[in-house]
């Protein structure tokens, strides 16, 4: 056992400060009403004992344990829950899982984004199970007089062996609610764990595959009206004036104004980022109402900065591509002198285009904002910043807005950014009434908030023996400096230059999953391979040989490098064994490692015969993210995160003519489909109990770079620029 | 406005809607039958995917006036207690991620496997292809159909 203090969101272990002193659940109905199935209603208890803000006991040993963080997809409702029961010390069949509301009392860093939530969930989490169960010992300790220390549980039964007393939780909860939350807590050891590394399946499954409203949009209150936005059509314009009255008499429709998002005076957050300040606002009954007076609105827009092209972009970035940064971001070395002497050097330039989010659930949020409070509802990644914002912009202080998060159809990074709660509450002040704000997914896919474009520049040197002896990496991206000037290779060879530059632009940008790693992962491990090959060299042979060089002899302050190059080696390591790389597969294969989020993946990417463009047969990953915490829900993420970055890095692009995205739905905006999708995906961990780290994000990056290496391989030509689909080879002759 | 009645999961339902709203809105705005998901509102992604007579079609596009009699069949009504067989494979798989546009992905495989109750990797696929997973769970839906095939 571990003793640890409960240091950690201490406050959480207070009892009281919970949620019943906000009202939130009780002021949630709708949530209430759809978050049981009929098999956990019937087993309810009569009465529910709160330990802590983490978890209730009820009187018949049902636990309801609340999941602090937002569900986007990545499986956290599941998985943070299963930590809290594993330290209680129950059985997974007893626990119901809620979603918490926005509570900073009892929470911290209730937050989806960069793959934290486990990462930085795990102490906490750990601390509210151990802690109950420390008080429930307690509790039975007093109730037969015997020590605390004599009592073991299991499955949600406390057993005093010697005495021959045994008691369910729910039979001792009552009384444990009187007992002193403890200084210090004892933590399992990770081989006592029973439900950490047992598969448990999605807890809101039934739900999802029965059609229970489970999403933002999907809220419907009494008396709530619908509402859709009007945005400029191009990014540099602004509102100028609209002809509101002929559309303000159709069918249904209750008000048509312009309005503010963002008064000049509104204290924003990062996440405001891409905030439109003024908008138009149709306000209706119905969706469909809307979406006809949406159609009819004239509206004059004024030009107010540069129209952007994408062939603007594009030369911009070339451009900078050409200019050195004045103090660069990593320098090792002397690359010029390395280059000078080298017997090769290997060029190269990838490209990348803008992309849209497109969650399939487009942006929406339900608010109601009277002059005593606010409720919202809705999808949303970052509750609290979006409370930050609320308070500056209702002019109301926090105890009087209330946030709750509904499942997310999808995040992606693109409800980091809660702009459209923010429309959603300023429409439902402006009309004192319940308003959900509906994006279409056009609205959705054209107002920005996007994956930056981005260049990248690679040159490296090899002596006569093919050791790589200067590797210069020069970077661009729209609004982003795209660089991690401290990752693989850095720390692997001598010489190394590491410069960066930001384009800036009108067209908004933001986190898109996997954040900058998304492009650079795989223009990196494309031109490795590359270099391997000029090299003469095995791809995967010569990237461990390049971690030896980093484990053994680092370059510069190993401190300085983000990465550990054992459990970078170790995942290639486990990748090889797996996939038998070096045997004859007979099938065009590509090799890709990739550390971001605290984790560390490595793919091999085997491709069927044939085509331009040949289907992913079978993918091999392995992964070391430490403790898996549910590894059939880690299985389905590191899966899907993969598909992700292969369908955007083979088909998808948003592109712009005059400022305006020239795809506005799927009929031009390419996503991947079931028929292009890999047929076989294995997936293997490595095994060494380090601290749980994150998944949502870090199986995407590499699986680019090991497609456009299979793709080399299948076709004999090198993929630079995608989406793939699109890089044909210059005509000849 | 216009009056309609339509035949929904088994129960005749009176609307009272402009002719032009299509059926998934329908549903959502004056049914509460929230289950059919708006993702695209031109046909493009499948998630709003429900039976007409039996047959896969897509809700945001289809017009409340042209339904007339025909029976309509939306996931909320594809069983009786969430358990067909497809519902059962989906939870047995552990398809979803984020589950937004599974209904939709459900409604498309019952309504092939109920035409073609043992299709090829290929037929799935064709058959799919009109539903966009982005959370790409795309292997793990191809793997339910076929176990719901088996059952």
């Amino acid at each position: 056992m571990t003793l640890v203090k409960t240091k950690i969101g201490r406050r959480a272990f207070i009892r009281n400060t919970g949620l019943a002193s906000g009202g939130l659940v009780i002021g949630f109905s709708w949530l209430a009403s759809c978050k049981m199935t009929p098999e956990q209603v019937n087993s309810l208890p009569d009465e529910w004992f709160e330990l802590n803000g983490f978890l209730k006991v009820g009187d018949n040993g049902m636990v309801t344990i609340m999941s602090p963080n937002p569900e986007i997809g990545q499986n956290v409702k599941t998985s943070m829950p299963m930590i809290v029961a594993e330290e209680l010390d129950t059985a997974w069949k007893n626990v119901i899982v809620e979603q918490a509301p926005l509570n900073t009392d009892i929470f911290t860093r209730q937050l989806a984004g960069g793959s934290q939530s486990i990462r930085q969930g795990w102490e906490s989490l750990r601390m509210a199970g151990a802690t109950a169960r420390h008080m429930l010992k307690e509790a039975a300790a007093q109730a037969w007089g015997v020590s605390a220390d004599e009592i073991t549980t299991k499955d949600g039964v406390l057993t005093h062996e010697a005495s021959g007393n045994s008691a369910g939780y729910g039979e001792m909860a009552s009384a444990a609610t009187s007992i002193e939350v403890p200084e210090e807590v004892q933590l399992k050891d990770n081989g006592d764990f029973s439900i950490i590394g047992t598969d448990k399946k999605n807890v809101d499954g039934q739900k999802i595959v029965t059609g229970k409203p489970l999403f933002g949009l999907d809220v419907y209150k009494e008396g709530m009206l619908t509402a859709m936005i009007v945005h400029p059509p191009a990014f540099g314009m602004k509102f100028k004036s609209m002809n509101a009255e002929s559309v303000k008499s159709m069918s249904g429709i209750k008000d048509v104004f312009h309005f503010e998002a963002y008064p000049e005076d509104t204290k924003k957050t990062w996440s405001d980022g891409g905030a439109i300040p003024e908008l138009v606002a149709i306000v209706g009954d119905s969706t469909w109402e809307c979406m006809q007076a949406k159609k009819a609105l004239d509206v004059e827009w004024e030009e107010v900065s540069k129209l952007e092209s994408t062939s603007y972009h594009d030369q911009a970035l070339a451009s900078l591509l050409e200019k050195p940064q004045e103090e660069p971001a990593r320098k090792d070395g002397d690359v010029d002198a390395a280059f000078a002497k080298a017997a090769k050097i290997v060029e190269s330039t990838y490209s990348a285009p803008y992309l849209a989010h497109n969650t399939m659930e487009p942006m929406n949020f339900f608010a109601h904002v009277t002059p005593e409070k606010a409720e919202l509802l809705g999808p949303i990644q970052t509750p609290e910043f979006l409370e930050q914002t609320l308070v500056s912009r209702l002019g109301m202080p926090a105890e009087k807005i209330d946030i709750m998060m509904t499942r997310m159809g999808g995040g992606f990074g693109r409800r980091l950014y809660g702009t459209f709660a923010v429309e959603a509450a300023a429409i439902s002040q402006k009309m004192n009434a319940p308003v959900k704000l509906v994006y279409s997914r056009e609205d959705d896919m054209t107002q920005g908030t996007y994956r930056p474009s981005y260049k990248v520049k690679y040159k490296a040197g090899l002596d006569e023996n093919g050791n790589l002896i200067a590797w210069h990496v020069r970077g661009a991206g729209t609004n982003d400096d795209l660089i991690f000037e401290n990752r693989f290779p850095a720390g692997a060879v001598d010489n190394y230059l590491a410069e960066k530059h930001s384009l800036e632009t009108n067209v908004t940008t933001g986190a898109w999953r996997a954040p900058r790693s998304n492009f650079i992962a795989g223009a990196e491990q494309a031109f490795m391979d590359e270099v391997a090959e000029a090299a003469g060299r095995d791809p995967l042979e010569f990237r461990l040989e390049l971690f030896d060089r980093a484990i053994n002899n680092p370059v510069g302050d190993p401190e300085q490098n983000d990465y550990d190059p054992e459990r970078y080696a170790g995942v290639l390591k486990l990748v090889k064994e797996k996939a038998n790389w070096g045997s004859e597969s007979g099938k065009a294969r590509g090799v890709a490692a990739y550390y971001c989020h605290n984790s560390y993946v490595a793919q091999v990417l085997e491709l069927e015969d044939g085509g331009d463009m040949p289907r992913v047969d079978k993918i091999t990953c392995a992964v070391d993210c430490g403790i898996v915490i549910n590894p059939l829900a880690a299985k389905n993420q590191i899966e899907g995160g993969m598909i992700d970055g292969i369908g955007h890095s083979t088909y998808s692009a948003l592109t712009f003519e005059d400022g305006r995205p020239q795809q506005s739905n799927f009929d031009r905006y390419r996503l991947m489909r079931h028929s292009e999708a890999p047929k076989n995906i294995e997936v293997h961990f490595v095994d060494n109990g380090i601290d749980p780290t994150g998944l949502g994000e870090p199986s995407l990056p590499p699986a680019i770079g090991a497609l456009s290496n299979a793709l080399y391989q299948a076709t004999g030509r090198r993929f630079y620029n995608q989406p793939f689909i699109n890089d044909k080879p210059p005509l000849v002759g | 406005m216009a009056t309609f009645t339509l035949n929904i999961n088994g129960t005749k339902q009176e609307v009272d809607v402009d002719p032009s709203t299509p059926v998934l809105w329908v549903l959502r705005d004056h049914l509460n039958l929230v289950g059919t998901k708006y993702g695209c509102g031109i046909a493009q992604c499948g998630s709003c995917t429900i039976h007409l007579n039996g047959t896969a079609t897509r809700a945001c596009m289809l017009t409340v006036s042209s339904v007339g009699n025909s029976e309509i069949t939306t996931i909320e009504g594809l069983s009786e207690n969430g358990d067909h067989p497809v519902q059962k494979a989906w939870l047995e798989v552990d398809v979803p991620q984020c589950g937004y546009c599974q209904a939709g992905q459900i409604m498309t495989a019952s309504a092939l496997l109920e035409k073609n109750p043992n299709p090829t990797d290929e037929e799935i696929e064709m058959a799919m292809n009109g539903n966009i997973c982005r959370c790409g769970t795309y292997t793990r839906i191809k793997k339910a159909v076929k176990l719901a095939a088996k059952s």
